[in-house]
């Protein structure tokens, strides 16, 4: 177990310097950032000069990645156009999306496994079918639509909402946001646990647990259901990187200042610092989380051992 | 099972229910409304600051020389008691006795000097630097290159408490009616001897003052009950709330959480007026959007281009496209300044007569006169990321296309985001028309031309140069009489008119809603809203 885990951090190292390389390349062939600086108008050459040599744009591509990623190890993430410390943009984003992170993985849990394991039990039946049916709409249906709808429903028509997160993004106000950032993968999860549940239903050991006289409620949550959330897990575990980041849309919705806010505002603004920095941390989430889930598989598996 | 399904329906219903209870007003007191608000792109300095967003907190925190009435754009004395000169190049000021900055510090000469100063020197990075560059010894201040050989502007003299002196390096009669812009705000001490605290809570001498300020968050300010001037505010204070979208603004309004949008989302004009029953601004602001031509592009720079240009403006329906698309916040432009100067100030109508005029077969003709479209097409280049700019990319296109009857003859160009259109700009690989927005710095009709079309000048991005007009320019800054530089200046225009240096779109309206708690709210030429003057309640 330990050889693993040490072998998957070594593998992280590689996955980590490629992607924050790929995206420092992506964010300068955009362009020259101080160019939009100035407005509708050219920034002086001067001042210009001035500004590029003090965010380190005038060198070589390569010794700014250099600089960049020496300075990445002392924590210190760069600063971004408006004079803040990219670290301090950080701190104010990471809380507000890991909250709303939190509560959509809330919500692909609870409701999610919840309604897996009622269908997968009561397959061909009317809930059965309904569910099936909502969970195909709310695929389809992209998450800006699903989100400009719930915040007129339930924000302007019937008032039960603010239509906006406040900036202290306190739990109870993320919670439409949440269901809808959680919706699409809710719906995935849904489906998986259903089949899995439907499969492992008529496998051995759940007949065995019936023959032996258990009650129906141990053997669903004890046997069938801790058997059959192993793909489940691998989703939402991965989910969870994809949450952080695609929250663009949904934060973009319900005025979240998080991390998609800052990407967002990055990226228009061709901020290599911004974008670099919190997609690096972006990046450790998703590895760090994928070896959670893997580790997780043998808690719930036994039979799977890591040499 | 169905106990487990009722408990989930429960909890769902539950956690609906405690989001509502989140809810709730952000509002500072009974009096104080909340509106909306963008991050401001740069640290907020007066002389950094050059966008609207951070442009709004100065005007609400800062009291210059002067100031531009709200209504009618007239540059009008504020801080100064008098500006004095006899040659349009020697100006003495006189700083009004009795105003302070909110932290008590009492309002001198060297509250100016210093602040222009430091707005000028090349090491503080000002974006605005520039428009200290008519003042003598900016060149040693901030050189084009190399070092610095000065720290002071040698045309910025102390000679009293309350009076200083400005020598500029050539005649500019209107100076002081820049003096307006927020670049030439005052500083107090604590911003060069704190200057980190300063930009974490800017102090200034305006009727607001800052309570607190989270950045890219929001902001909350306050009546400043000490406030020396003849426009207090007249409600308790404003929190600005920074949006990423202003269609979730707009949706907060009518959901009651805010009290002001200043900034209507073009899908949302269809409704607006039903949806806000009254409480929809739609007023003249000084921006004027163009087609803008690179001239450092010999294809584009010929006595037949010049026909081609005409005749790509009279191809252009200006009416149809602000009625459909703009749904009447944009005026088909018939001159190259802003109905808000007034005639007075400037504005001519009908100054680019038919030139201007949807004219097809015209069109047509002036183009098969000038040797067809440069390529064969033109590509109209545009940033795609903000301002829906590609749908009247696309309905201008249209327009030549069927003036033409060549469905081939223009295209749009986007490009991805702003700062890689300006940076292609900046480097001159346009090859064709682009699109060119002028926001005004101040209300002077010298704004909407001097620094776009004379040669060399700081967006001047098509690199557009003609002696009679920089003649023209040269001898309107240099006239006393105010009524003769207008004139002069619009002797300039008629050389932009006939030479058809960039091509006149419309005249851009700014937009804005309110709730029903706000009245008496207006938007000034500048198209931000003069929150001074708004009642609560």
């Amino acid at each position: 177990m330990g050889r693993y885990v040490a072998r998957r951090l070594l593998q992280m190292i590689p996955v980590f310097f490629g992607a924050t390389l790929l995206i420092f390349v992506m964010v300068n062939v955009m362009g020259d950032p101080i160019a939009g600086l100035c407005g509708e108008r050219a920034c002086d050459t001067a001042t210009a000069a001035q500004l590029r040599r003090e965010f380190g744009l005038d060198k070589p591509l390569w010794q700014q990645y250099a600089t960049y990623m020496g300075n990445v190890f002392t924590g210190d993430f760069g600063t971004a156009f408006n004079g803040q410390p990219v670290t301090q943009l950080m701190a104010s984003a990471f809380p507000v999306t890991i909250r709303l992170t939190v509560v959509a993985i809330l919500f692909e849990i609870v409701v999610g496994i919840t309604l897996g394991v009622l269908t997968g039990l009561r397959r061909g039946r009317p809930v059965d079918t309904s569910v099936l049916v909502l969970t195909l709409v709310v695929i389809s249906v992209p998450t800006f639509v699903t989100g400009l709808l719930l915040q007129l429903l339930f924000g302007v028509q019937w008032g039960w909402i603010r239509p906006s997160v406040s900036p202290a993004a306190a739990f109870g106000e993320l919670i439409v946001p949440g269901l809808v950032l959680a919706s699409v993968s809710l719906a995935y999860v849904t489906r998986l646990t259903r089949t899995s549940i439907a499969e492992n239903r008529r496998s051995d050991y759940v007949r065995t647990a019936v023959a032996k006289g258990l009650p129906r409620r141990r053997v669903v949550v004890r046997h069938l259901l801790r058997n059959s959330l192993i793909p489940v897990v691998t989703f939402i575990g991965t989910d969870i990187g994809a949450l952080m980041g695609g929250a663009i849309v949904t934060e973009r919705i319900f005025n979240i200042h998080g991390v998609g806010y800052q990407l967002y505002q990055g990226i228009l603004r061709q901020n290599t610092q911004t974008v670099v920095g919190f997609v690096t941390v972006l990046v450790l989430v998703f590895l760090v989380a994928n070896l959670l889930v893997d580790l997780l598989y043998a808690v719930l598996d036994p039979r799977i051992r890591y040499a | 099972m169905r106990g487990v399904a009722r408990a989930a329906a429960g909890a769902v219903g539950a956690v609906l229910v405690l989001a509502a209870c989140g809810g709730g007003g952000a509002g500072v007191g009974a009096k104080a409304l909340t509106a909306s608000w963008g991050d401001p792109q740069n640290p907020l300095e007066p002389s950094n600051t050059n966008e609207v967003q951070g442009g709004k907190v100065l005007d609400m925190i800062f009291r210059g020389l002067k100031r531009y009435n709200p209504k009618t754009a007239k540059a009008e004395n504020m801080l100064a008691e008098r500006i004095d000169t006899t040659d349009s190049r020697h100006f003495t000021i006189t700083v009004r006795n009795g105003w302070r900055f909110s932290n008590g510090e009492p309002i001198t000469a060297r509250s100016f000097v210093d602040a222009w100063n430091y707005g000028a020197s090349l090491r503080n990075n000002q974006k605005n630097a520039y428009f200290f560059g008519y003042i003598e010894g900016y060149g040693k201040v901030h050189p084009e290159s190399g070092k610095q050989s000065a720290d002071t502007l040698s045309g910025l003299r102390v000679t009293g408490p309350r009076t200083f002196t400005v020598t500029l390096d050539q005649k500019f009669s209107t100076f002081p009616d820049t003096l307006g812009y927020a670049a030439f705000a005052p500083l107090p001490r604590a911003f060069f001897t704190h200057h980190a605290a300063w930009l974490d809570k800017p102090v200034g001498n305006g009727p607001y003052t800052i309570e607190s300020y989270t950045r890219g968050a929001q902001m909350t300010l306050r009546k400043w009950d000490g406030y020396p001037g003849p426009d207090k505010a007249r409600n308790d204070g404003v929190t600005l709330v920074v949006y990423t979208d202003s269609n979730t603004a707009y949706t907060d309004v009518l959901a009651g959480n805010l009290d002001l949008v200043d900034d209507i989302p073009a899908g949302q004009l269809k409704n607006v007026r039903t949806d806000l029953a009254g409480r929809y601004i739609n007023s003249p602001a000084g921006i004027l959007q163009t087609l803008a031509f690179p001239f450092y592009d010999p294809k584009w720079n010929t006595g037949g281009a010049r026909k081609v240009r005409t005749g790509l403006s009279m191809a252009i329906n200006r009416k149809q496209i602000t009625e459909t698309i703009f749904r009447n916040t944009r005026t088909p432009a018939t001159d190259w300044t802003s109905p808000v100067l007034g005639t007075a100030g400037g504005f001519k109508p009908g100054l680019c007569g038919r030139a201007c005029d949807y004219d097809p077969a015209g069109a047509r003709k002036l183009v098969q006169e000038g040797g067809g479209l440069p390529g064969g097409q033109v590509k109209i280049t545009y940033n795609a990321d903000t301002g829906s700019h590609r749908q009247w990319v696309d309905a201008v296109c249209n327009s030549i296309n069927n003036a033409l009857g060549n469905d081939r003859a223009c295209v749009g160009n986007p490009v991805g985001t702003f700062a890689d259109f300006r940076n292609q700009i900046g480097r001159h690989r346009m090859t064709g028309p682009f699109r060119a927005g002028w926001q005004m710095d101040y209300p002077l009709i010298q704004n909407f031309l001097q620094p776009l079309y004379y040669t060399d000048a700081s967006s001047n991005d098509g690199k557009w140069s003609d002696k009679q007009f920089d003649h023209l320019v040269d001898r309107a800054n240099a006239e006393t009489d105010r009524p003769r530089a207008i004139g002069l200046f619009q002797q300039a225009e008629g050389v932009v008119r006939d030479n058809m240096a960039a091509i006149p779109l419309w005249y851009q309206n700014g937009s804005a809603g309110y709730s029903d708690r706000l009245h008496n709210v207006a938007l000034n030429p500048f198209s931000v809203p003069v929150y001074d003057e708004i009642k609560v309640g």
